[in-house]
């Protein structure tokens, strides 16, 4: 019986070859087992990742064209586009998304900003590195609830701290709770305390794969330390500032935690001066029970992200482009 | 063009492994540059640190004194007396004690469930030849991009249909889905997996099942405990699904956390009490394994 020497020709047989007239059910079904078997690998992950990954991001869509109320999600009523109709007549959607754009620029172009001095400064030799990297992580490592909570009582009107430090310098108290600016700042510092670090360990992955030759090279040409981060380490870092900003925006647009939790309203302040849109969608589904409305804003959300990461992707593409050719 | 930190590789081409796995030295010789920092460094980067680590400190000042301190001019800047009066208040009023038990029960469970899908996942999309494996792999990187949030509110109406709101596993079962972690455990596991090593085994008649088992899983093992981490740090800190699945009756610490916030408790140290038991049992994590941390973050970065 040449059945032991069929079951070991193993995964390198050929394609297209079928049984071999000799060959016993026992491999032939070993056989199957080994095309069909992979699949078993990855079916735990697969059935979780369609059941509450995949078909509620495409379900949106279609949820969003219906009427559902949340204490009767089972019924669905056909509305078409009135949910999209309603939302663009309503203000506080314009406000929203106003604010988000406000936000999302107040937090991520500083934040990236010194996570990238913040990157080439742990880049150097220093003492006690390792300490120094896991410290400037630490803000990642809470979480939004607990920052906002604690940046909150800081932003205090009457009692905060950063007032206090504010007033000795020599100016006074800034109300961050109801200022449309103000509020938007403080919020926009509990972003930026939060990420700043991540993103600069981010950065300094990517300088650390930065071959030395090119350092070396740029030396011998005379280019100075500033020159080297201009034309050395800038282009080398392409890939990872695209990857940054990509992430900060997504992040940006999604922005829910800090503006729901700094006064505790769900409506972003009194005047809705810092909602955000993720809060605006929370409010409509979760304030006031209109689930087709939240998956409308849902999926303006989307697009909006898509569009910003798109036009970002280019600005830095460019951006980088020219600096590294001139 | 320089050579860069690689891109994610196009699914279904593995290229042969070229470098050791990581292991806990972070710093590749020969790759970035090594000068000595001068003093204006030191002060900057001491600067940034104060910045990190003073909201943690004032955490605990504002955690340890009355409420009638915090409304003092100037405020104080030294812990108080009222640390444990005020832990007591917290467990009293806002059932954090319940909330901690449950972000356990929580994080635990789908850290556990991640590492595993996740490996099992990310070794056949590494290793085994199939159908459609660039096109599975393609859809699940793609999704990656894609914020969860965006789903949620089918998500949400699939809870109610199932009857799951305010139980554990609706925020178990959701969180368990990470399309990072597939990519996470694929690309160590091409890096860090010789292909002569699955072919020896298959010479000696091992079972695929005998050589995820024998061979894969060890090898596997430091990627896994870091995405264990990470899978840890996020569930635990998770806020936009919880406070929509589940409610005060069975909360976990964010949602604690939130009614606290929420003009619940006016005690301005109680809240503060109350956030540092929540920030805890993260930060003693941190504190142990911080440095493993710092490289799964940094790994993850250039591979991805």
């Amino acid at each position: 019986m040449s059945l032991t020497a069929t079951a070991k020709a193993g995964p390198r047989r050929p394609a297209g070859t079928g049984p071999g007239p000799d060959d016993g059910r026992a491999a032939a079904l070993r056989r199957t087992w080994r095309k069909a078997s992979p699949y078993a690998y990855i079916a735990p992950f697969f059935t979780l990742f369609l059941a509450f990954g995949l078909f509620p991001l495409l379900y949106t869509a279609f949820v969003s064209l219906y009427r559902v109320e949340l204490q009767t999600s089972g019924e669905m009523e056909w509305r078409g586009l009135a949910n999209y109709t309603a939302l663009f007549s309503d203000e506080f959607f314009w406000t929203s998304l106003r604010n988000t754009f406000t936000i999302g620029v107040l937090s991520t172009v500083p934040q990236l900003a010194m996570a990238l001095g913040l990157a080439h400064l742990l880049n150097y030799k220093l003492r006690g590195r390792t300490f120094i990297r896991t410290a400037i992580l630490l803000p990642y490592a809470t979480s939004v609830a607990a920052a906002t909570l604690v940046f909150a009582q800081l932003f205090g009107r009457d009692f905060g701290l950063i007032n206090y430090v504010i007033g000795l310098v020599g100016f006074d108290p800034v109300d961050w709770q109801t200022g449309t600016v103000a509020s938007q700042i403080a919020v926009s510092t509990i972003v930026i305390w939060r990420w700043t670090g991540y993103n600069a360990l981010i950065y300094l992955a990517g300088m650390q794969s930065i071959p030395h030759e090119l350092y070396e090279a740029a030396e011998m040409d005379g280019a100075s330390r500033w020159r080297q981060f201009i034309h050395v380490t800038l282009p080398g870092l392409r890939p990872t500032i695209i990857f940054t900003v990509i992430i900060s925006t997504i992040g940006a647009t999604q922005l829910f935690g800090e503006p729901l939790l700094f006064e505790g309203s769900i409506s972003g302040g009194i005047s809705h001066q810092y909602q955000t849109l993720g809060l605006y969608m929370y409010e409509q589904g979760w304030g006031f029970f209109h689930l087709g409305r939240a998956a409308a804003i849902a999926w303006v959300m989307f697009v909006l992200i898509v569009v910003i990461v798109g036009v970002n992707a280019l600005i830095v593409r460019r951006r980088t482009r020219k600096e590294a050719g001139r | 063009m320089t050579a860069l930190a690689a891109p994610p590789t196009a699914p279904g081409k593995d290229g042969p492994p070229q470098t050791p796995p990581p292991g806990r030295r972070l710093r590749k010789r020969g790759a970035g540059r090594t000068m000595k920092g001068g003093w204006l460094s030191y002060v900057i980067l001491g600067f940034a640190l104060l910045i990190s680590a003073f909201p943690f400190y004032w955490t605990i000042v504002a955690a340890s004194r009355s409420n009638a301190d915090m409304a003092q001019v100037p405020p104080s800047l030294l812990p108080g007396p009222n640390l444990i009066k005020n832990f007591e208040q917290v467990l009293e009023e806002a059932d954090i004690g319940k909330a901690l038990l449950n972000s356990l029960i929580v994080s635990s469970s789908i850290t556990l469930g991640t590492v595993l899908c996740c490996t099992l996942a990310g070794f056949a999309f590494a290793k085994l030849k199939f159908k459609g494996r660039g096109a599975l792999l393609t859809l699940t990187i793609g999704t990656m991009m894609i914020p969860p949030q965006l789903g949620v509110i089918p998500l949400f109406m699939l809870i109610a249909e199932l009857q799951w709101v305010n139980q554990l596993q609706a925020v178990i079962l959701p969180g368990l889905v990470s399309a990072f972690g597939v990519f996470f455990m694929r690309q160590y596991l091409v890096q860090s997996l010789p292909d002569e090593l699955i072919e020896a085994a298959r010479v000696d008649g091992a079972s695929t099942a005998r050589i995820f088992w024998s061979i894969v899983i060890p090898i596997a093992r430091p990627g896994m405990a870091v995405l264990g981490m990470l899978t840890f740090m996020t569930a635990w800190n998770d806020f936009f699904w919880p406070i929509i699945a589940l409610s005060s009756q069975e909360p976990t610490v964010q949602v604690a956390l939130r009614q606290l916030g929420g003009g619940y408790v006016n005690d301005q140290s109680v809240i503060m009490a109350g956030t540092l038991l929540g920030t805890l049992p993260v930060l003693l994590v941190f504190g142990l394994l911080g440095r493993q941390i710092v490289g799964g973050i940094m790994q993850g970065a250039v591979k991805g």
